[in-house]
């Protein structure tokens, strides 16, 4: 019996040492930062366990009878069939673990929903295959850019050795300022996408034509990269998400230069208007003389 | 119980058959039927098998080596679609007319004509679905589950695939029509509903939730069909219409379509337990309950595929509910089969190892279930490895090896001669090992973020995907061994003996002869 007992505990030590070495390697959910992604983290966690116990525990009795309730040990077999009062314990108990799990998850739910008052709005639009950014509220506001994969071609192909942040990279990151909270609102241009952040536990369908959102608070400054969640074509493994969380100040700075560059840009934009209007005339002008030699 | 009997079908109950190819092609018999049924469904499992190597090899390093993004998602497509639709459905099919029967004391099938008729159909759609490959544009590559707009945007190989998810369709209505009037009306006197093996039990219920969801995905193909080709816009915005529309009525029919998977791979763990512990099922009529009560859940869950599709609160928190109910009637399944070796005499022939590995890995695949069901964590984990990890559990270690521990249960008495037991054992280890390397590892990489259809992938995914990939070139390695012991098995001249399960309990090992009769039960048995 003794033995027994030490087998059974060791091997759920095992187990134990198991998940917890596949807990903190980087195989397990990227470390949170934000409320909601720490919320996930931790009750995901929680699962585990309770799933751990609950498989030791069946398992358990089916490979214990696996092992002794053998016809080669000359084992006779029982006629048992059913019992009401087992059933009705196992039928009650599993209910009542889904109700331990549920509850937190309720509560994250609705935190999660609550995209209200937001410090600042960005909208996100998804093309294929790259994404698409509007600041429309808060600090920074009218800034908007596009933002695309920029590992280059040669690594995809393996014609170039591949960089760290391989096919993880794009070339203008979203910024956002640390601590303030950020409601993003999703949409798509032509086909569903995904946008999906692991670290701030953000992933919203885009979907073309309708309008989404989702919000996340970063915890701290740093990169936060994620990828395109929902099958879009061909590139689909090629539009990755870079977030750029920054200080306050930092945040006004990189504001300030956004807006200027795109002040730049709007004078860039009237300089093609012009130059458009002069190339439609001139075909204007070279269609009438067709029309008029004919 | 009204049971119609002996030959009302115009079928000849001679044994004066066609021989050769038109056997096959005019048969009307039951077991014929079942045959031509698995064997097909064994083609198409290497089929999306060879699928499922081209995107292990793909994925074996980073970087594009052999399959070009567009083919890759063509490839992953047309694996999802095989496997489901080809593989793992006829092959229950397959199972249900060779065994239903026999397992009821009937002759045949109620419907032998439309029984060929649904069959005949298959390779049809299959050829559909292989042709789509070598079209211009390419085979279907929009996902199995072929949202739109995306999949309003290919080319021939969409229609061509949504032709075939037509057919495919009708024959599984026909196929389940036959099944549902079979164990209805035909069952030998004296056995009633509570006293229906629960292999028959679990087809039965698996029959309505087929009649109940195929015609809504062949609505669904339609509309998109016709946004596809006649301008409506039912899936399209610009034209008033709604792309999450599509969804939802996709998974009415997706979800319980995957219960559709796995009712009757629980039907056949729960013929195997017994026999091989000498012990009758436990809890029988909760068994019933529990497979009815899965069935009509599972026709309320189907949301819990988009919870990243945006949903109010209320829905998301409705559909996670209902979610984690199913988990109930599941526990107490696996808390019978586990009461029922409880005091057993247990031996360890293939099928039973089949029977134990699917116990094992399935719950595995339910709790990964469970964890996916709790919104906050499905929205980290949907679209990713985690995911194919989980249905992997759930239809590779689930139907798949039900599948297999069925084969070796009956075909003793499908063919009247024995599979070789060592191989047998050999196969069962070789798919138990190879099966966790590949699919226990990809949990990691969804956890750590890798989306699911992606041809390439991030560095730090590098080494997990390589394991992965070395583990489904040793599984689909192993599956020719199965097709060697099949083969050997038919081939071989030594007589099975006439109950080689001493513990086998049902009418087809106590009231038939082994090899069964091409005619099942001319005259019905008694059943007390
Ligand atoms: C030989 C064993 C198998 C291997 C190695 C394998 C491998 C894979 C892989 C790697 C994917 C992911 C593709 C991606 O998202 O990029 C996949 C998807 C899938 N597999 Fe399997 N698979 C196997 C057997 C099966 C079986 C027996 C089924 C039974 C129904 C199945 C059903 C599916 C489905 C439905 C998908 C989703 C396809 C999609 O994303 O549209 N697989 N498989
Ligand atoms: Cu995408
Ligand atoms: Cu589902």
């Amino acid at each position: 019996m003794r033995s027994k007992s030490v087998t059974t505990l060791a091997g759920v030590a095992a187990l134990a040492l198991y998940s917890s070495m596949a807990v903190g390697s980087k195989y397990n959910f990227p470390e949170p930062q934000s409320v909601i992604a720490q919320e996930i983290y931790d009750q995901h966690i929680m699962l585990l366990w309770v799933c751990l116990v609950i498989f030791v525990g069946v398992f358990g009795v089916m490979f214990y009878s696996i092992l002794k309730h053998r016809k080669s040990l000359g084992h006779k077999a029982a006629n048992f069939h059913h019992s009401m009062t087992a059933e009705v314990i196992w039928t009650i108990i599993p209910c009542i673990i889904l109700v331990v799990m549920a509850w937190p998850a309720t509560k994250t739910v609705i935190a999660m929903k609550d995209t209200s008052s937001p410090d600042m709005t960005i909208k996100a639009t998804g093309y294929q295959w790259m994404w698409g950014y509007d600041y429309l509220q808060g600090e920074g506001e009218g800034i908007s850019f596009f933002s695309k994969l920029s590992t280059p071609r040669d690594q995809l192909y393996n014609k170039a050795p591949k960089g760290e942040n391989y096919l993880l990279e794009v070339d203008n990151h979203v910024v956002v300022p640390v601590g303030k909270k950020v409601r993003m609102i999703l949409t798509a241009n032509d086909v569903i996408h995904a946008w999906w952040v692991p670290a701030l536990g953000v992933k919203q369908d885009a979907i073309p034509g309708f309008i989404r959102d989702s919000w996340f608070t970063a915890d701290k400054p740093g990169i936060y990269r994620g990828q395109c969640a929902e099958l879009c074509g061909k590139d689909h493994g090629y539009m990755p998400i870079v977030v750029e969380v920054l200080e306050e100040e930092a945040y006004a700075q990189w504001v300030a230069e956004k807006l200027a560059g795109s002040a730049d840009a709007v004078n860039l934009a009237a300089a093609k208007t012009d130059m458009v209007a002069e190339v439609d005339e001139a075909i204007e002008a070279a269609d009438n003389a067709i029309s008029e030699n004919n | 119980m009204a049971a119609v009997h002996g030959d009302v079908h115009g079928h000849g109950h001679d044994d004066h058959h066609p021989t050769g190819i038109m056997r096959w092609i005019t048969t009307t018999n039951h077991k014929d039927i079942g045959s031509m049924y698995l064997w097909f469904s064994l083609t198409m499992f290497f089929t999306g098998g060879f699928l499922a190597m081209g995107i292990r090899a793909e994925l074996f390093q980073p970087g594009i080596q052999i399959l070009e993004p567009e083919l890759f998602n063509a490839f992953t497509t047309l694996h999802g679609l095989i496997m489901v639709f080809g593989a793992i459905m006829p092959a229950f099919v397959g199972f249900a007319n060779w065994q239903v029967p026999m397992m009821i004391g009937a002759p045949d099938m109620a419907f032998a004509r439309m029984n060929n008729w649904s069959f005949w159909l298959l390779p049809v759609a299959a050829s559909l679905l292989i042709a789509s490959f070598f079209v211009p544009g390419g085979a279907a590559a929009g996902g199995w589950t072929f949202y739109p707009p995306l999949s309003t945007q290919g080319g021939l190989g969409v229609d061509m695939m949504i032709f075939a998810i037509h057919i495919l369709g009708a024959s599984s209505i026909m196929g389940a029509i036959n099944i549902i009037t079979t164990i209805l009306n035909m069952r030998a006197p004296g056995m009633t509903l509570m006293k229906m093996p629960l292999f028959v039990w679990t087809w039965l219920i698996t029959a309505y939730l087929l009649v109940l969801v195929m015609p809504v995905l062949a609505g669904v193909v339609t509309m998109l069909l016709t946004d596809r080709h006649f301008g409506t816009s039912f899936f399209n915005a610009a034209g008033g219409g709604d792309p999450v529309m599509f969804q939802h009525i996709f998974w009415f029919f997706g979800h319980p379509e995957v219960y559709i998977m796995i009712l009757p791979a629980f039907g056949i763990v729960s013929e195997i337990i017994p026999t091989f512990a000498r012990k009758p099922l436990f809890g029988y009529a909760s068994m019933v309950y529990a497979t009815a009560s899965i069935a009509i859940l599972s026709c309320v869950v189907w949301a819990h595929h988009m919870f990243t599709a945006g949903m109010p609160a209320v829905g998301q928190l409705f559909f996670m509910y209902a979610t984690m109910l199913i988990a109930v009637p599941t526990a107490v399944k696996v808390f019978n089969w586990t009461a029922t070796m409880w005091r057993g005499s247990m031996t360890f022939e293939t099928p039973m190892l089949f029977a134990i590995g699917f116990i094992f890995l399935f719950v595995i695949g339910g709790f990964s279930g469970v964890i996916c069901a709790i919104v906050p964590i499905d929205v980290q984990v949907q679209d990713t490895y985690y995911v194919i990890a989980h249905f992997h559990y759930v239809l590779v270690s689930g139907a798949l090896f039900s599948l297999f521990a069925g084969a070796y249960y009956w075909l003793p008495k499908w063919t009247g001669q024995m599979y070789d037991e060592t191989l047998g054992k050999v196969h069962f280890w070789l798919s138990m090992i190879f099966f966790n390397v590949t699919f226990f590892v990809q949990h990691f990489l969804g956890l750590a973020g890798m989306p699911r259809r992606i041809p390439d992938y991030a560095l730090q995914f590098a080494d997990f995907n390589m394991i992965s990939s070395i583990g489904a070139f040793g599984f689909g390695l192993s599956q020719l061994l199965f097709v060697y012991i099949v083969i050997k098995c038919i081939r071989s001249k030594e007589p099975a003996p006439e109950k080689p399960w001493d513990g086998a309990t049902t009418l087809e090992w106590t009231h038939l002869p082994t090899p069964a009769p091409y005619h099942s039960f001319e005259k019905p048995p008694v059943v007390k």
